[in-house]
């Protein structure tokens, strides 16, 4: 754990410097600066916003966590030929890509809920969101580390990760249309929890508009949607859901990493 | 003593080792030699444990090192072409290394000065030549004083003066009874600086044994025809 | 003029006489006169009986004559759960200054804790109404009043509730500045004419904050209808003005700000709907003019369906609703103009305050939901985003007659 502090603080280190992190930083500002700007209020904002992360944060965090795994082979490689164990560099730069993108979307979007004194108007939602966000950049961080690893060629991973983002923001919601439109005869509200679950940006997206579009997904379906995710211990389901999707991405990843030649 | 015992590596269909036992002896300067693609690299980085093996295991002074890695801090390792994250600098690298590794000793104020890399250390690596980067990867592999040294053809992208410096370095070294290994292209800087040679051909070890008796044995001067008649020899 | 005469003599004797010969009985607990139906006993018309503050268990109090109950520092009248409380049956009775608590729930009879039967020109006054089945219940009655009474039901279920204000039959009758909650129905209205309801706040109720049917010829205006199980439901009328009513925050499956079936000729002015599932639903409505409404937050702002026709809708703000409009079918022959709309997002080069491309509410995803209601799931996707503004461009869904060629760039206040 040493080591993977080491490694941490100098990947932090390496990442805030990078003028990406900083551009990222200052567009959720703007973004959430001009919403309160123009619209004043708190809920459009918090819709608007919910929109803008839902699509943005995956599509950033997997293209920036691959290019930034392949930009860092160089870096891994000296590191290994160096008394520290694959483990605790692995862990160190995983976590060294994803808190700084964190940490950047966290501030950019929390600052002009501060600077125009929103936050407490809707607490709940804003921690909802800020949350939903780093979840899912941890999520898309470890799917591009997860393709980084296996695929050398750095065109080659940096097209599957665009086309696994493709697939999880658009085409899984086209698939899951599909369904309900074939499946329009049967009861399909529990399938579609669950349908959900596998895929993070849907879970986040819903996870949100339970708290805030409520009225809209009333309706038999929301009824049954609200009562699960709704509920705490939906809440919870969720969010551990979203884990899942940052463990299991993780350690496969890990395990590959544990066997790489570099 | 560094032992190798049957070690393979396959990547794919691709047999790049296939089946070494070498032992590299202590304090001495052993060059690993051979054409392009015969396994060199892949050798060297299967000792570091860059490379995982397909079969067989490696002993650092006695020792298994499959899982462990603080073996390596007996270790320096200067890697043939040098490429450092772009933001940070050579400094920082260095107390980032320093930080991991055991040993507290570190000097390298001499090195440092005959390089003249004391205003380049604080510069972003994106800012530096590849010369430049690969005399701070000298810096890494021997500041720490090591017990084992590796270099891969480390003077490839040196100019002259350092090259000349740099093979100094080594011989320096080398009368502390250091363990060296070393890959070259260049058999001059071979002969020049090592005294005990192997020789690798498809993966394969063709000779293993001391420059001298080599060159005994082949009957050259040069250590480069001594390598041309192995390399023949093997051929037919 | 002889009759002009004959009408102020007959006027002056009646004045007279009552100022001569009304009396005022006093009823307490402690007194000789402790009940009230032993002080009706002993009245004639135009008396008034003053009910001291205390308990009274009383209940089937039957009012026969004209007379004005006033209670002093309100006294309660509580009939513990057992039949009707008051039942007038004679005209010009005033009632107020009361508790009236506990009328029976019965599923045979609609226990009221004041019941006007063919009554006129009563009143009903700044009374409290607690736990009571039906707290006042107007039938085949006139002229009459009901003003600054606070009504709270039992919050049960919705077989074990009745109404807080129910008319039935009536007409002309003013119903101002009342509080319902926990009722079934807040006010219900079945063949009501010309009823006047102003001011009343509505909140909590199990069913309707407001229901009526076949009562032409009434006005709403400045109401509150808050948080009600199904919203506002008005169905089966004509002539309906609704003005400056607030419908707020009336969530839930089968919610409406309001729900209007078979309603034409009507206005619908000036009103808030926020936070509702459905704002305003609209089915069979014909000739409804809805104009200067704010529609903010709610589910759709506007459910339209097919077999409503000639509406007309302008002047109206829709902010932040998740869909606007959503209707059942491509046609659409109700006329919209001049709405400001938050999702328009088009210019005005001539700066003449509207838009110059016309604006279309109704989105492909909301006519997807019509049919297939669990594809809801899918709100906020971008795949639904996607295919919205594909829609836009080529419209192969929605009704391309439902457009605002007009729509204003700025809100209105």
């Amino acid at each position: 754990m040493k080591l993977v502090k080491k490694i941490l603080l100098y990947e932090i280190h390496n990442t805030i410097r990078s003028k990406w992190v900083i551009l990222y930083t200052f567009f959720f500002f703007l973004v959430g600066y001009g919403l309160f700007t123009f619209s004043g209020d708190v809920n459009k904002a918090y819709i608007s916003l919910m929109n803008i992360i839902i699509i943005v944060i995956p599509l950033v965090s997997i293209i920036f966590g691959s290019i930034y795994f392949y930009n860092s082979r160089e870096f891994i490689e000296m590191m290994l030929s160096q008394p520290i164990d694959r483990k605790s560099l692995y862990i160190g730069i995983f976590l060294g890509t994803a808190i700084p993108l964190s940490a950047g979307f966290g501030i950019g979007f929390s600052l002009p809920f501060i600077l125009f004194g929103k936050v407490s108007e809707q607490i709940e939602g804003f921690f909802l969101l800020l949350l939903i966000g780093i979840l899912l950049t941890f999520v898309f961080i470890a799917l591009s580390f997860l393709i980084s690893v296996k695929q050398d060629d750095k065109s080659k991973g940096l097209g599957l990760a665009i086309l696994i983002w493709l697939i999880l923001a658009v085409v899984y919601d086209g698939i899951v249309l599909l369904v309900i439109y074939y499946f329009q005869d049967y009861p399909l509200e529990n399938a579609m929890i669950v349908l959900s679950a596998f895929n993070p940006i849907d879970l986040g997206r819903i996870l949100f508009l339970m708290k805030f579009d409520i009225a809209a997904l009333m309706g038999y379906t929301g009824a049954v949607f609200q009562r699960f995710f709704g509920s705490p211990l939906g809440v919870i389901v969720s969010i551990i859901c979203l884990l899942a999707w940052i463990v299991i991405p993780f350690f496969l990843s890990h395990r590959f990493f544990k066997k790489k030649d570099f | 003593m560094i032992t190798v015992k049957n070690i393979a590596k396959d990547f794919g269909k691709n047999k790049v080792l296939k089946g070494i036992n070498l032992t590299i002896d202590e304090g001495k300067v052993t060059a690993i030699v051979g054409p392009n693609g015969s396994g060199k690299t892949t050798l060297i980085k299967t000792i570091l444990g860059l490379v995982r093996p397909t079969a067989g295991t490696i002993e650092v002074d006695g020792a298994e090192v499959k899982d462990d890695y603080l073996y390596r801090n007996k270790i320096g390792y200067m890697p043939q072409i040098a490429r450092y994250p772009e933001n940070l600098t050579g400094s920082e690298i260095i107390s980032l290394i320093k930080s991991i590794r055991e040993s507290s000793f570190y000097s390298d104020e001499e090195m440092r000065a005959s390089f003249k890399l004391d205003r380049e250390m604080e510069k972003p690596f994106k800012n530096l030549s590849g010369g430049t980067k690969q005399k701070i990867s000298a810096l890494i592999a021997f500041a720490f004083n090591p017990k084992i040294i590796i270099l891969d053809e480390p003077t490839a992208g040196l100019d002259p003066i350092s090259s000349s410096y740099f093979k100094d370095l080594v011989l320096k070294q080398k009368g502390q009874k250091k363990t060296i290994i070393l890959t070259s292209h260049l058999m001059n800087e071979v002969q020049e600086l090592s005294e005990e040679i192997v020789f690798l051909l498809e993966g394969e070890i063709k000779f293993k044994g001391s420059v001298k008796s080599l060159l005994e044995d082949k009957k050259e001067t040069k250590l480069e025809r001594a390598i041309a008649e192995l390399m023949n020899q093997s051929n037919n | 003029m002889i009759n002009q005469i004959k009408l102020i003599f007959i006027l002056s004797f009646i004045l007279f006489s009552s100022l001569t010969f009304s009396k005022e009985i006093i009823v307490s607990s402690t007194g000789s006169i402790n009940s009230i139906l032993k002080a009706i006993s002993q009245s004639n018309d135009y008396d008034t009986i003053l009910i001291k503050q205390g308990e009274y268990a009383e209940g089937n109090i039957i009012v026969n004559k004209k007379l004005t109950f006033i209670g002093e520092s309100y006294p309660i009248i509580d009939a513990k759960g057992i039949g009707e409380i008051f039942t007038v049956t004679s005209n010009e009775v005033h009632i107020s200054g009361l508790v009236i608590k506990n009328s029976g729930v019965s599923f045979l009879e609609e226990n009221a804790g004041i019941r006007l039967e063919e009554v006129k020109g009563c009143s009903i006054t700044n009374n409290r109404f607690i736990n009571n089945f039906f707290a006042i219940y107007l039938a085949k009655s006139a002229d009459c009043i009901i003003n600054g009474n606070y009504i709270e039901g039992v919050k049960k279920r919705e077989a074990n509730s009745g109404n807080g204000i129910h008319l039935w039959y009536c007409r002309d009758i003013t119903i101002e500045n009342n509080k319902i909650l926990d009722h079934r129905d807040g006010i219900y209205f079945e063949f009501v004419r010309k009823g006047k309801i102003l001011n009343n706040h509505s909140e909590n109720n199990l069913r309707y904050g407001l229901h009526f049917m076949f009562s032409d010829s009434c006005e709403y205006a400045r109401n509150t209808f808050v948080n009600n199980g199904a919203g506002v439901a008005v169905m089966y009328t004509k002539n309906v003005l609704m003005t400056d009513n607030h419908f707020s925050k009336n969530w839930g499956p089968a919610s409406y700000g309001i729900l209007l079936k078979d309603i034409s000729d009507s206005k619908i002015e000036k009103n808030i709907f926020d936070e509702n599932s459905i704002g305003l639903y609209m089915e069979g409505c014909n000739r409804v003019t809805i104009e200067k409404n704010n529609f903010t937050k709610n589910g759709w702002a506007l459910k339209l369906m097919a077999n409503s026709m000639g509406n007309y809708f302008y002047d109206n703000n829709f902010i932040a609703n998740s869909f606007d409009i959503s209707t059942n079918s491509r046609q659409n022959f109700n006329t919209f103009e001049k709405n400001y709309w938050a999702e328009y997002n088009g210019y005005d080069i001539d700066k003449d305050g509207f838009g110059d491309i016309p604006f279309r509410p109704v989105t492909m995803f909301s006519m997807m939901i019509e049919s297939h209601p669990t594809s809801l799931v899918l709100l906020h996707s971008l795949f639904i985003d996607i295919l919205n503004i594909a829609e836009s461009i080529i419209p192969a869904i929605t009704p391309e007659a439902l457009t605002d060629p007009k729509p204003r760039m700025r809100m209105l206040n």
